[in-house]
Parts: C-alpha cells; sequence; structure tokens
C-alpha cells in the first residue's frame, strides 16, 4: 500500500477489512470517514481542498515515518499513539507543563499544541532522537544522569528538550539564562535546583565537545 | 496499543498557502476558525467550548511571516513567531519595547509557536467564560465575574461594561505605544486599523476582542517610524515570572528633549477589556520635566475613575505605579 494512494479517495485494490486493519486507532476510522465524503463532494469547486493526505510522511529523528493521522491530531498523540514514541510525554495537554517538548526544526515546542499536519515538511527530535547510532548519549543526557538531575523524571523528556535547545543557541548560559530557558517546564517534584545543575554541566559538555 | 485519551473532535483542515487561498476558505464554509500557532485555540477545542466544523491552518501562507522595512518604519506579518519578533536586531534597536514585549510572553515553547497577530487577537482569560459558563461573552445573559461573590482578582478595573474581563495581549499595549497600524484582509479588499481602534470592548460588541469579524485575517502589523529610538519603558507585573498574563501592564514612548517630554504615548493593559490608551496623560506631561513628580501626576490622572471588583483594588496602585515609573524614566 503505496502512501500516496490514499488521499481523500478510499484505497482500491484492498479490502475494506485490510483498510479498516490499516488504521490504528477505532475512533480514526469514526471521524476521518466522515471527513472523507466532506471533502470529496467539496473538491470539485474549492481552490484549496481539505484533502490532507490521510498518509503523511514525517521526519521523526531523522527517520521518514509513514503515519496515519486525522486532522485534529496532535503532535503528542501521534508521536506517543501512533509511532510508539513514548518518551515524549502528556501531562497537562495544555501548554503548559512542557513534559511534551520536542524539537521542531531545532526549536523547542510543545507537542501537545500543534497538529501533525503543521510538521509535515519540518524535522521533529524526540527524546529518543538524542543518542547517537552508537548508543552514545548526548551531552545533556550525560549530564543529566551525572548530576542525578531528576527524582520521579516525569518531566525530564520535556526538560532534557529545553535543554538541548539552550545548550544549541547558547553555548555559555549563565545559570539565569538556563532558568529563563527551563522556564517552560515544570517539575512538580521540585527538583529546580538539581535540574539547572545538569543544565549548566550539559552546557559545559557540550563546549567541550565542539 | 494505548488509548488515545483527549482527542479534539473532528474538524476539517485547510492548509492554503497564500491569504488569497486562505480567504476563500473562509468564504465558502460556515463555522470557521482561523489557526495561527494554535496555542490559544486548542484549549477551547480541547475543553469542546469552541467546536468549529473547518480550521484554516495558517502556518503555509509564507507571506504572512516575517519582518521588513516599510517606509520609515516595519512591517511585521501576523504569523512571524513571537520568537523571531523578540529576536529581530531591527525591532530590538528601534522599536525595543515590542521585543521586550514579546519576549515577556508565556514561556519559550509557546513564543517559538506563538505568533504576533495569535497573540494581538487572543481571546481573554475570564475563567468563568474559558470554563464554558454561559455568560453574556458567551451568549447568555449574566456575567458571573461580576457578581460581589465572584473571584474576580484578575478582572477588569476601568471600562467595564456587562462583561469585566481583560485583555491579555502583551504585544497590544506596545503596539499602541508604538503608534501601530493592524493591516486586515477580507473578500472586499484590505482595511486599516489604527492599534487602538483595532481592540473594542464589550459595550461595542460583547463577544469579540477585536474589530475581526468571522471571515476577516490580520495580515501584518505595520509600525511607523514616529517613535522609533524614544525612550521606552515596559513593565508586566505577573503572578509568576514565567508563563503567566499580566496583572497589568504599562508600555510608553516617551520623547524627551532636555529632561523635558516633548511628546508621549502611553498605554495600559490588563485593566480594561481593550488596552486602554492614556491620551490625557500624554497630554498632561507634554512639555513637563521628566521625573517623580510628573510621575505621581501622570499616575494619579490614569486611574482617575477606576471602578474596582470585589477581589482587585491592588489594581489601582499598581496601574498608577506603573505608569508614574514609565512617566519618570526609571530603567526597566
Amino acid at each position: 500500500m503505496s502512501d500516496a494512494e490514499i488521499t481523500t479517495e478510499t484505497p482500491t485494490g484492498h479490502s475494506r477489512r485490510t483498510f479498516i486493519k490499516g488504521v490504528i486507532a477505532t475512533g480514526a476510522v469514526v471521524s476521518s470517514s466522515s471527513h472523507l465524503f466532506r471533502a470529496r463532494s467539496l473538491s470539485a469547486s474549492a481552490a484549496v481542498r481539505a484533502s490532507m493526505p490521510r498518509m503523511i510522511s514525517l521526519d521523526v529523528n531523522g527517520v521518514s515515518r509513514s503515519v496515519d493521522v486525522m486532522p485534529q491530531e496532535t503532535l503528542a498523540m501521534t508521536l506517543r499513539y501512533k509511532l510508539g514514541l513514548t518518551g515524549t510525554k502528556l501531562g497537562c495537554d495544555r501548554a503548559e507543563c512542557g513534559a511534551c517538548t520536542v524539537l521542531i526544526d531545532g526549536v523547542s515546542h510543545y507537542a501537545c499544541s500543534m497538529l501533525t499536519n503543521a510538521v509535515r515538511d519540518r524535522s521533529v527530535t524526540t527524546i529518543e532522537g538524542l543518542e547517537s547510532a552508537d548508543g552514545t548519549l548526548h551531552p545533556v543526557q550525560q549530564a543529566v544522569i551525572d548530576e542525578g538531575g531528576f527524582q520521579c523524571a516525569f518531566c525530564a523528556p520535556g526538560f532534557i528538550m529545553s535543554m538541548v535547545a539552550l545548550t544549541n543557541e547558547n553555548p555559555e548560559p549563565t545559570r539565569e539564562e538556563t532558568a529563563e530557558a527551563l522556564s517552560g517546564n515544570l517539575c512538580r517534584c521540585g527538583d529546580y535546583n538539581k535540574i539547572l545543575n545538569s543544565a549548566m554541566r550539559a552546557a559545559e559538555y557540550a563546549r567541550r565537545m565542539v | 496499543m494505548a488509548v488515545i485519551r483527549d482527542m479534539m473532535p473532528a474538524f476539517e483542515l485547510f492548509q492554503p498557502t497564500s491569504v488569497d487561498e486562505a480567504l476563500d476558505v473562509l468564504e465558502r464554509h460556515d463555522n470557521t476558525w482561523v489557526l495561527a500557532g494554535g496555542l490559544d485555540s486548542m484549549d477551547w477545542f480541547k475543553d469542546r467550548i469552541k467546536r468549529p466544523d473547518v480550521v484554516v491552518e495558517l502556518g503555509s501562507v509564507s507571506e504572512l511571516t516575517g519582518i521588513r522595512a516599510s517606509g520609515d518604519g516595519l512591517e511585521i506579518g501576523a504569523m512571524t513567531s513571537l520568537r523571531d519578533v523578540a529576536a529581530s536586531e531591527e525591532v530590538r534597536s528601534r522599536f525595543g519595547i515590542l521585543a521586550q514585549a514579546a519576549a515577556e510572553v508565556a514561556t519559550p515553547q509557546i513564543r517559538n509557536q506563538g505568533t504576533l497577530g495569535g497573540n494581538l487577537i487572543q481571546d481573554t482569560r475570564c475563567w468563568y467564560y474559558r470554563g464554558g459558563w454561559p455568560c453574556y461573552r458567551a451568549g447568555g445573559n449574566i456575567c458571573y465575574a461580576g457578581t460581589p461573590r465572584s473571584m474576580n482578582r484578575e478582572h477588569a478595573v476601568t471600562g467595564q461594561s456587562r462583561c469585566v474581563a481583560v485583555n491579555g495581549a502583551d504585544t497590544a499595549g506596545a503596539l499602541v505605544a508604538l503608534g501601530a497600524q493592524m493591516m486586515v484582509r477580507n473578500p472586499g479588499g484590505e482595511r486599516v486599523y489604527e492599534a487602538e481602534d483595532f481592540f473594542v470592548g464589550p459595550e461595542i460588541d460583547i463577544q469579540r476582542m477585536t474589530v475581526l469579524e468571522p471571515g476577516d485575517l490580520l495580515t501584518h502589523v505595520r509600525i511607523p517610524g514616529d517613535w522609533a529610538g524614544a525612550r521606552f519603558y515596559w513593565e508586566k507585573v505577573r503572578d509568576r515570572k514565567s508563563w503567566d498574563w499580566a496583572l497589568a501592564s504599562v508600555a510608553a514612548a516617551i520623547v524627551e528633549s532636555n529632561g523635558m517630554i516633548e511628546r508621549a504615548r502611553i498605554a495600559v493593559n490588563g485593566v480594561a477589556p481593550t488596552p486602554v490608551r492614556l491620551t490625557d496623560v500624554e497630554d498632561l506631561i507634554q512639555g513637563m520635566p521628566a521625573n517623580d513628580d510628573t510621575g505621581m501626576a501622570a499616575g494619579e490622572l490614569a486611574t482617575r475613575g477606576f471602578k474596582p471588583l470585589r477581589h482587585n483594588d491592588y489594581k489601582v496602585p499598581l496601574a498608577r505605579n506603573l505608569v508614574r515609573r514609565a512617566v519618570r524614566g526609571d530603567a526597566a
């Protein structure tokens, strides 16, 4: 089943059963089939069609992944429940806690509050994409381990992604700048001092590598 | 397979690549919603309070992004991220107050994704309204925040009507102080609004925050060169140092010569349903020395007639002191 075939058309050459099997969540079938019929009736007249391909390619951690997304699906949902990248956490799902922080083209974003369809042509980096192919940890990950940065660590993936964004943008941050850069992430254990220590050490490791 | 816990209700998604295409889609459909950064919008969708049938996502409209010279000033696309506004060398060097305001919006992640246009037209934060209560603003027939027992610490101290919610846009006050203009497109053409006329209070239309009607797009913000390099003052007071909206903020552009105030534009926000331009204060301080006495007089005049609600009388001295600091010229 090639990705390009499935746009607003029900795929031909496959039974409905295999089509439905191919769709992961039951909810996706229900909501997006109404989407299909509406989009088809519009397609003749509208200059822009709501013809988001159902199967889209996402560049996640340097790998192009095909995934079936709904129009209203957030990136966090896609990453966790369609691509199995559960390192990205959902805390509040309201752009407040930062647990879902990922990098889009190297810049930190809340994955809970952007549509997957809006990042089709951009490169997404999640916590799973930080270590290198040979298993060497990213300097930020190593720094967090060395500093014992987190207590329960539910917030850690989000904080670590924010730290990666910081070390990329500002190789020599002060502690104050670090606090500002991490101010979009919350830790309910209140481990902020250790987290800041980790971030400062991460910047140091990153500088050494350059 | 994991359970998907909180999917938004379905809508049809359009991702136009030009303003014309976007306007076309908006004209052809009913119950539409324009999505910029999405940080205000998605709360509404997830809470099932606003349920559009059609969402028009503007991220692919390149003509709405970017900062360029326009006459002796700047033109900023409505889809330019707050991060880019805050980091722009042109904005920082000539209209620093806007860069400061943009840099204090919410959190780094929100500034990376949130747009200038989205910040300006964000809906109010009154929690009765945002919680889905059927208040006047939501089309009902009561204001839950204005009663004697309401929780209204964050609400308006002036300009109240049947609605007492405040405008939460940090960049709005700065743009009013800079004398900016908002450029709005619809299928009928382009209209230009002065920043202070762009925001509408409940006495004009209780269900809107701005002049924008369905089918309208805010495309650009134009900042004239009039106040470039003036002495600027921006201060935002909030409960938390990150993420939070302003309890009150002041934005001022003041041109001085020999220690005397030649001309000034001052706006406060967070105290009324719209940003408030203080024209009386601007007139009063013209020709006066930029010192604490002038600041005190300015602060008194600015807050004259303020009518606090049950829990927000602190906003009166707060606004008074912010204006005082702005006029006397504290280092921000």
